[in-house]
């Protein structure tokens, strides 16, 4: 990021606001899906994984059913792979069961361009036939460059381009809270 | 990590752990219904293979093709190099048809880094061996296949031992994987009688020993190499028993060594010779899992090199 002490950043969500944003999603994926039968939980990491772990404990205390989880690494489907520098590859692990004939519910902080969506889409296609695949997110950004939506989102935070949305997680961060950082005039 | 893989040197801890870690996660797709990634479509490998080779080329075949890139296999027999073309024309023929990366095997040492380093190419060149030089991903499939075992896929290889035993003086092999056994952490330590070492093995990098049963109690991991045929006549050694007899890997110094060691061996074997079907059979033997693993190791590598952006990558960048 350029300009480094033109930068303003703002919380947009505390740790309350965030734990209160999945609750209501773990509910709607159970209200959508009439139940937890069949839902396969996962996460795109890095922060996608613990979001989809959190929602998984929601539900089965909601329901005192397990549902499974797991991650869903899209690095080698990405389309903007020859851009940047090669990634170093994170987890991918299928629950046990796999995901043919299953409700997937894809997990990740922000939704942005939905490319990362995109890339998720292809890389399923390679693991397996899901009966249905559902995106949830914790922050939707807008700015969308594909056909793509969410079907549960945390809360949308409308942005300016240069922004830059930055969600930490207990887990990954030792800090919990969403934060928006505008890069300002360039 | 720099734009080529000519020697195992070219690689700090940094690249030789990021290695194993993206072949780690890319091992996991051969258990999936589709063997493919979409990473390196559009992109063209070459095979420039000079020298016969079984395992290796398919293992690179296997993993451009796993990786969707477009392999094209060349084979100096039967083609314009038993016309007598030079590399330099060869290289040429194949960077105005486009390929990306070139995977050299040659039988002269330094024909990988002549190509590396002459502008006859833009491809980013891997050396698949060359003479008695160097052969990296073979280094790197090894140390992925102890690391797996002994240090539970993660890390480095810190503290660990490993007994590289064998015709040492011509082994692209060992040279590759004393270099990176080395950056590792790890120790390597060459066994041969004093004829199969080369002139200055006190400076390489570990130690090394004339005596196969003071080292074996010791290591974690024994690495047996082929015995090369072609070197027999060549009194290296007087005999094939003798040799066979002094630094051939049996069952009873199997039972010698550690209960967890390991025993590699790069192929192929000559079973009877440097090692004995009872020990290439046995449950310390990895060797049938170093040509699963070296898929796995060459896809990390082509990712690696030729999945980004050229631009950011190695000496040239901006």
């Amino acid at each position: 990021m350029g300009a480094n002490s033109r930068n303003s950043a703002r919380v947009v969500l505390e740790s309350s606001d965030i734990s209160r944003a999945l609750t209501r999603i773990a509910h709607e994926i159970l209200e959508n899906n009439k139940g937890s039968k069949n839902l396969v939980l996962l996460g795109i990491p890095s922060r996608g994984v613990p979001l989809a772990n959190r929602i998984a404990e929601k539900i089965s205390e909601f329901e005192k059913v397990n549902i499974p989880v797991g991650s869903l690494d899209i690095t080698m489907y990405r389309d903007d792979l020859r851009l940047k520098p090669p990634r170093a590859l994170a987890k991918t692990e299928i629950p046990e069961g796999g995901i043919d004939h299953k409700v997937v519910v894809l997990v990740d902080d922000v939704l942005f361009s939905g490319r990362t969506i995109r890339a998720a889409l292809d890389a399923l296609n390679d693991i397996g036939r899901p009966a249905m695949v559902q995106v949830a997110v914790l922050i939707d950004r807008g700015h969308r460059e594909l056909p793509i939506r969410a079907d549960y989102v945390g809360k949308n935070i409308p942005t300016s381009r240069n922004e830059s949305v930055q969600v930490l997680l207990a887990d990954t961060d030792n800090n919990e809270e969403i934060v928006t950082i505008s890069a300002g005039q360039q | 990590m720099k734009k080529h893989l000519v020697s195992a040197s070219d690689l700090t801890k940094e690249d030789a752990v990021l290695v194993l870690d993206t072949a780690k996660e890319l091992a996991t797709i051969s258990d999936r219904p589709v063997k493919k990634l979409p990473t390196l479509r559009g992109r063209t490998v070459v095979n420039l293979f000079f020298e016969d080779s079984t395992r290796t080329r398919i293992s690179f075949e296997a993993a451009s093709k796993r990786l969707s890139a477009d392999v094209i296999n060349f084979s100096a027999k039967g083609s314009s190099v038993s016309k007598g073309e030079s590399l330099k024309d060869t290289a040429q023929t194949l960077q105005s048809m486009g390929a990306d990366a070139v995977v050299i095997r040659h039988g002269s040492s330094g024909a990988p880094h002549l190509l590396a380093t002459r502008n006859w190419i833009d491809a980013v060149v891997i050396n698949a061996g060359d003479g008695t030089h160097e052969h990296p991903t073979q280094a790197l499939l090894d140390a992925y296949t102890i690391r797996k075992h002994l240090r539970k896929n993660e890390g480095d290889l810190s503290g660990i031992k490993v007994a590289i035993v064998g015709d040492i003086l011509h082994s692209r092999v060992a040279r590759s994987n004393a270099i990176l056994l080395k950056t590792l952490g790890a120790t390597p330590i060459m066994v041969a009688p004093p004829t199969l070492l080369p002139v200055g093995i006190e400076n390489w990098n570990g130690e090394y020993s004339y005596n196969l049963d003071d080292v074996l109690p010791k290591v974690d991991a024994v690495m047996m190499l082929r015995v090369q045929q072609e070197r027999m006549n060549d009194a290296y050694f007087p005999t094939a028993r003798e040799y066979s007899r002094n630094f051939g890997l049996n069952a009873q110094r199997l039972k010698r060594m550690q209960e967890h060691a390991l025993v590699l061996h790069p192929g192929p074997m000559n079973r009877g010779m440097e090692i004995t079907a009872e020990v290439a059979d046995s449950k310390n033997s990895v060797v049938i899992e170093q040509v699963a693993n070296g898929v796995s190791v060459r896809m990390a590598v082509l990712y690696l090199l030729l999945g980004g952006s050229n631009s950011e990558m190695g000496e040239n960048s901006l």
